[in-house]
C-alpha cells in the first residue's frame, strides 16, 4: 500500500487518530486510550453505526436514524454503498439497494439521485460524496467523544479491495478532512485486536479469520509468525451473509402472515422494509436468547403481526445458509493447501458471527486443539462486531507518531514482500526408540525471513555428548481408522446422541516428515539433566546461522549455511 | 523473538566416531522459498520494517531497542517523587485543607505549578500506597486516616484544572520575593529578577512569557519584556481565599452578604495584585541598567545627530558669508575698473576728438594751403564746394583714416601733392565703397 502519500500528511504531533471499520452495512469507530482500544458509541448510543444516510427536507440523518427511514423515505435513503466506491457502474451489484435509493451510472462512477436539499429538486450525489458525508459523521462522533478534533485514521478494507477502490476511499476520506494513515485488511485488523490483548502471547500459528458481515462474507487464512501476518488464502462470498439469514426469517414470517391474511407483505415495499428491519432485530435477539418475538404494527392491510420463534427452529430453517458458511470456510482452508488440523485458531468476526450456530459448526469442523474465538464458544472472546475497528485503532496508535513518509516507506512492497519458508526447519529429538529421530520444528513453514527462533531442548538424562541434527521437515495428515475402546463405547452410550452412529471413527493426525538434512553439530559434555539451547537465524537471503550451546554453559557451537 | 520454546524430548547421543571441525558440519541449504506479502500491520511488523529499513540484524536491533528502552526508564525515574515528609505535615487536620500545601502533601514541592498531571497522578499513587489507612491498620498502628484524607484532598484539588488554578493563584511558596537593591547588584541582578518574573509569568494567559534576559539582551527583547508585563493578562484569581459561605440554607441573607463580601474581596485582591505587579515593574525598570544603557545610546545618537546638524548649519552660514564677501569684493572691483575704464575712455575719446579736430583742421587747412586746388584766387563757390567735399570725405572716414590722411597731408605745401593725396584718398574711399563715384569730384 503505497498511496498514503496521496493525502498530505499532517505533522505527527497534531494527529489525533482513530480506527474506522467502514462496512457495507455497519461502520464502527474505535479509539486507543492507554494501549487499549475501545469502540465508541455515536450520539445515538450505537457502537454499530449503520452505514446509511437519509435526507428529509434537507436534513441529514445517519446511522440507526437513517436506517429507520428505509420504511418511510426509502428513495432518499442511501445504504450499502461502500462496495460501490471507486467502481464503475457495470461492475457493481445493486441487489441490496432495491429497497433504498437506487444507484445510477454517473460519469465514470456510481451515484445516487436523491433529494438531499430542501425543495423538490433532486440532486445527483456520487458515491464518493456519500462516503465523505458518512465519514464526516463518524469523525464528528469520535471528536465529540474524545474532545479532540480527529484528523487522521486507519481504515479497514476487505482483502479484495482494488487499488482504485482504495484510492477512491482515501480521496473520500480526505474530503471529509481525514488523513488516512493506512488502509489495513479487515482480517488482519481482527487478528491484531486479539493479539494485542495483554494475555495473548506471540506464537507461530495459522489463523482462519472469518468475517461474516451483512452483505458479504470474507474468509482469510493467515499465517501469524512471531506477530507478523501473511495471508495465505482468501475467499469472498456474497451469497451467504447476514442478509440471507434475515431473508430466512422474513420468508418464515411472511408465510405465517399469509396464513391469516391475504396479502404477501413482501410484495408491498413499505411492508417489506418493515419485515426486513424486524427480521434483523429478531435475528440479533436469537443470538442472545433462545427465544425471540417478532412483532410489527400494521404490517400489511393495516393488520398487526406478532409471533415468536425459538433458536432451534431458526437454525433448522437457516440450515442452508449455515452450511454455506461451513463450505466457505472449509474451502478456503483447502485453498491455502492446508488441513483443518493445521489451523490453530479460528476468529469469527463481523456482526453475523454472533450467531451461536456458526461458532458451533466451526467447533465441529475443526479439531479440539483449535481455538474458536467467538462469543458463544469462548467466553473471553471480543465482540466480533468490534474486532476490526479495534484492530484499526491499535494500528492507528502504533503509527500515529510516524511521519507520513515513514509510513509509506515501511509499507512499501520492498519491505513487505519477503521470502517465506516452504518447509519447517527443526532439530531431531528422540523418543524411547533411540534410532529414530522425531522432528521438532524450530521455525515453521510460511515464516517470513529474516526470522530467528530459539528452543531449549533436553539433553539425554545421562548427559554427555549430544548430536544436534538440523533438518527440514514437512507435515502430512495421517488417517487411521481406530477401533473404539470399551471405555469410549461406554462414554458414547452415556451421551448417546450425536456420535453414536456405527461408522468407524477416523483418527487424523498431523505427522512430520523429515526432509533434507541441513547441518549437524555436536555439544560435548552436557551436564546431567542439562538443556541445550538451539538458535536458528535465517537471513533474508535464506542463509542460515545455527548457534547451539548448553543452557548456562559457555562457548557453544556456531555454524553458517550459505544460501542455495 | 527473545522468548524460546521448550522441548521436553531429549536430543540424541552423539554417535561414536562423529567428528567435525569446530563440531559443526554443514550438509545442505534451505529449499527455495516462496515470495509472499506480509501484512504491514502490528507491532511486530513495525519491528520488521525498522530492521529492514535500517538494515539491522536481529541482534543489532535488539541492542538498539534495549538502549532506547533503558533511556525511557531513566526518563521515568527522573520524574520519581522522593521527598522527605515533614512529620508535622503528617499530623495535619484534613478539615483545614485550605491551609495545606497540596504540593508538599504529594511530595511535589520542587515542581509546584510546573508539575504535570502525570506527575501528580504518579505522586498520588505513591502516597496512597504508603499512607492508605488499611495498610497502616495492617501494620498495627492506629487507624488514623487524617493524612490520607489530606492526600485525597490535595489530589482532588490539583487534578481539577479550575481548582488547581485557584490554588496556584494563592500558592505563596511558588512566589519569588523581589530582591532588594542591595542584593540585586551586578550579574546577580539579572539572575534574581529573572526568577521573579519567571514566577510571575505563570499567571499569564498568554504563553510563552518573554524572558527577563541578561545584560546582553537586545533592545527589542527588553522592550518586548516590559511591554508584555505592563500589559499583563493574568488568570490569577482569589477564590481560594474566600471565606466559607454558610451552606445551611436558613440564613439566605447572610449567605448573600458573605458572597458579596467574597466577591468584593476577590476584586480588591485582583486590583491589588495588578498594582503590585505594576510597582514591581516600575521598581525594576528604574534600576534596570539596560534601559539606562539604551537611553544613553539613544541620547548619544541623538546628540551626535544634533551636533552634526549644527556643524552643517554653521558651515552653511560661513560658506554663505564668504561667498557674499567674495561677491561684494568682485562687484566693487568690477565697478572700480569700470570707472577707471570709463575715465580712461573719456580721456581717450577727448584726445581722439581733439586729434580728429586737429586732423580735420589739418585737412581743411591743407585744401586752403593748396588754394582750394584753384589757380589764382579761388572763387567762393569753389571754396565752398571744395570744403563741402572735404567735409564729405571727413564724414565718411573714421578718426584713424582721418589721422592717416592728416599725417599724409601734414608737411605738404605744394598744391599738386596735396591734391594727389586727396585724390588718392577719394579713390581709396570709392574703392572701399564709402564714396560713390562722382562724389567729392572737386578733390580729384
Amino acid at each position: 500500500m503505497g498511496e498514503e502519500s496521496a493525502t498530505n500528511g499532517s505533522a505527527p504531533a497534531q494527529r489525533h487518530a482513530i480506527g474506522i471499520s467502514f462496512g457495507n452495512s455497519n461502520s464502527s469507530i474505535a479509539l486507543t486510550v492507554e494501549d487499549k482500544a475501545e469502540v465508541i458509541a455515536n450520539e445515538d448510543g450505537d457502537r454499530q453505526i449503520p452505514s446509511v444516510l437519509s435526507y428529509v427536507d434537507g436534513e441529514e440523518y445517519n446511522g440507526q436514524q437513517a436506517k429507520a427511514q428505509l420504511v418511510r423515505n426509502s428513495q432518499n435513503t442511501v445504504a450499502y454503498f461502500r462496495d460501490f466506491l471507486g467502481q464503475e457502474f457495470k461492475s457493481i451489484d445493486p441487489t441490496h439497494n432495491h429497497a433504498s435509493a437506487h444507484p445510477i451510472a454517473f460519469e465514470s462512477t456510481v451515484a445516487f439521485e436523491i433529494q438531499d436539499k430542501e425543495g423538490d429538486e433532486k440532486s445527483t450525489v456520487t458515491v464518493s460524496e456519500i462516503t465523505t458525508r458518512h465519514l464526516k459523521r463518524l469523525v464528528q462522533s469520535a471528536s465529540d467523544f474524545s474532545g479532540k478534533s480527529i484528523n487522521s485514521a486507519v481504515i479497514t478494507v476487505p482483502t479484495n479491495f482494488s487499488e482504485s477502490q482504495k484510492v477512491a476511499l482515501i480521496k473520500a476520506a480526505k474530503d471529509a478532512g481525514l488523513e488516512v494513515l493506512q488502509l489495513i485488511n479487515e482480517p488482519i485488523a481482527a487478528l491484531l485486536a486479539y493479539d494485542a490483548r495483554p494475555e495473548s502471547k506471540v506464537a507461530d500459528k495459522i489463523v482462519v479469520v472469518a468475517d461474516l458481515g451483512g452483505t458479504r462474507s470474507d474468509v482469510a487464512v493467515v499465517a501469524s509468525r512471531g506477530g507478523m501476518y501473511t495471508i495465505l488464502a482468501t475467499a469472498h462470498d456474497f451469497d451467504f451473509a447476514g442478509v440471507h439469514l434475515d431473508k430466512v426469517l422474513e420468508d418464515h414470517f411472511a408465510k405465517e402472515f399469509i396464513k391469516w391474511n391475504t396479502t404477501d407483505p413482501r410484495t408491498i415495499p413499505r411492508s417489506y422494509a418493515k419485515l426486513k428491519l424486524e427480521a434483523e432485530a429478531c435475528k440479533k435477539s436469537l443470538s442472545i436468547g433462545t427465544n425471540a418475538s417478532f412483532s410489527i404494527e400494521s404490517l400489511a392491510e393495516g393488520a398487526d403481526f406478532a409471533s415468536t420463534i425459538n433458536r432451534l427452529r431458526y437454525e433448522t430453517i437457516g440450515r442452508k445458509v449455515f452450511e454455506g458458511f461451513n463450505r466457505l470456510i472449509e474451502g478456503v482452508v483447502k485453498k491455502a493447501g492446508l488441513d483443518v488440523l493445521d489451523i490453530d485458531e479460528v476468529i469469527l468476526s463481523g456482526g453475523t458471527s454472533h450467531t451461536p450456530k456458526i461458532a458451533n459448526n466451526m467447533r465441529s469442523i475443526f479439531p479440539e486443539t483449535t481455538t474458536i474465538l467467538a462469543p458463544s464458544t469462548t467466553p473471553t472472546a471480543i465482540n466480533p462486531s468490534e474486532l476490526q475497528a479495534r484492530g484499526a485503532a491499535l494500528q492507528a496508535s502504533l503509527i500515529e507518531s510516524f511521519e507520513a513518509e515513514d509510513i509509506e516507506q515501511s509499507t512499501h512492497p520492498a519491505v513487505t514482500t519477503v521470502k517465506h519458508l516452504t518447509n519447517a526447519v527443526g532439530v531431531l529429538a528422540i523418543t524411547g526408540d533411540e534410532t529414530k529421530g522425531v522432528f521438532t520444528p524450530v521455525i515453521v513453514a510460511e515464516t517470513a525471513v529474516p526470522a530467528r527462533r530459539t528452543i531449549h531442548i533436553n539433553a539425554p538424562p545421562a548427559g554427555g555428548d549430544v548430536l544436534i541434527k538440523v533438518v527440514e521437515g514437512g507435515s502430512h495428515i495421517k488417517v487411521t481408522q481406530i477401533e473404539k475402546t470399551a471405555e469410549e463405547k461406554e462414554a458414547d452410550a452415556e451421551d448417546s446422541d450425536v456420535d453414536s452412529d456405527e461408522e468407524p471413527e477416523e483418527k487424523r493426525e498431523k505427522i512430520w516428515k523429515i526432509g533434507k538434512v541441513l547441518a549437524e553439530a555436536a555439544i560435548k559434555d552436557v551436564k546431567k539433566g542439562g538443556k541445550v539451547e538451539v538458535m536458528i537465524n535465517i537471513a533474508g537471503d535464506l542463509a542460515v546461522t545455527i548457534t547451539a550451546r548448553e543452557v548456562g554453559g559457555k562457548g557453544g557451537v556456531r555454524g553458517n549455511l550459505s544460501a542455495a | 523473538m527473545a522468548s524460546h520454546n521448550t522441548v521436553t524430548l531429549p536430543l540424541p547421543v552423539l554417535p561414536e566416531g562423529w567428528s567435525a571441525e569446530k563440531d559443526f558440519k554443514a550438509l545442505g541449504s534451505l529449499s527455495a522459498a516462496t515470495q509472499r506479502t506480509i501484512e504491514p500491520v502490528g507491532p511486530h511488523f513495525l519491528a520488521h520494517a525498522r530492521r529492514a529499513r535500517h538494515k539491522r540484524t536481529f541482534s543489532e536491533d535488539d541492542r538498539i531497542q534495549a538502549q532506547e528502552n533503558v533511556k525511557k526508564i531513566e526518563d521515568d525515574d527522573a520524574g520519581e517523587i522522593s521527598e522527605p515528609e515533614d512529620p508535622s505535615m503528617l499530623l495535619r487536620d484534613p478539615k483545614d485543607w485550605k491551609g495545606q500545601d497540596h504540593y508538599a502533601v504529594l511530595g511535589l514541592s520542587k515542581y509546584r505549578y510546573k508539575a504535570s498531571e502525570e506527575q501528580i497522578k504518579r505522586a498520588h499513587r505513591k502516597k496512597v500506597l504508603k499512607h492508605h489507612p488499611d495498610k497502616k491498620a495492617a501494620q498495627g498502628s492506629t487507624e488514623d486516616d487524617g493524612f490520607f484524607k489530606c492526600i485525597q484532598k490535595a489530589t482532588e484539588t490539583l487534578l481539577d484544572p479550575v481548582k488547581r488554578r485557584q490554588f496556584d493563584s494563592v500558592d505563596e511558596k511558588a512566589e519569588v520575593e523581589p530582591p532588594s537593591k542591595k542584593q540585586a547588584t551586578g550579574d546577580k541582578y539579572y539572575k534574581l529578577w529573572s526568577s521573579v518574573f519567571k514566577a510571575e509569568g505563570r499567571f499569564s494567559n498568554n504563553q510563552p512569557v518573554p524572558k527577563f534576559g541578561d545584560a546582553n539582551s537586545t533592545q527589542e527583547d527588553v522592550e518586548a519584556f516590559y511591554n508584555f508585563f505592563y500589559n499583563f493578562d493574568s488568570w490569577r484569581s482569589f477564590e481560594y481565599l474566600d471565606e466559607t459561605v454558610p451552606d445551611d440554607g436558613e440564613s439566605r441573607d447572610q449567605k448573600r452578604h458573605q458572597e458579596r463580601k467574597n466577591n468584593n474581596a476577590r476584586k480588591k485582591r485582583k486590583t491589588e495584585d495588578a498594582a503590585r505587579l505594576r510597582k514591581l515593574l516600575d521598581d525594576v525598570s528604574a534600576s534596570d541598567e539596560r534601559i539606562k544603557k539604551f537611553m544613553k545610546q539613544k541620547n548619544a545618537a541623538k546628540n551626535a545627530k544634533k551636533a552634526e546638524k549644527e556643524a552643517a548649519e554653521k558651515k552653511a552660514i560661513e560658506d554663505a558669508k564668504a561667498k557674499k564677501e567674495a561677491d561684494e569684493k568682485a562687484a566693487k572691483e568690477a565697478e572700480e575698473k569700470a570707472k577707471a575704464d570709463r575715465e580712461q575712455g573719456k580721456k581717450a575719446k577727448e584726445a581722439a576728438k581733439n586729434a580728429v579736430k586737429k586732423n580735420k583742421r589739418v585737412l581743411k587747412s591743407s585744401v586752403k594751403d593748396a588754394n582750394y586746388f584753384a589757380t589764382g584766387d579761388a572763387s567762393a563757390a569753389v571754396i565752398d564746394s571744395v570744403l563741402n567735399d572735404v567735409d564729405l570725405v571727413i564724414s565718411k572716414e573714421d578718426p584713424d583714416e582721418i589721422a592717416a590722411l592728416a599725417a599724409k597731408l601734414t608737411g605738404l605745401k605744394v598744391a599738386g601733392e596735396i591734391k594727389g593725396a586727396w585724390t588718392a584718398e577719394v579713390t581709396r574711399l570709392v574703392g572701399a565703397g564709402k564714396l560713390k563715384d562722382g562724389e567729392a569730384k572737386f578733390l580729384v
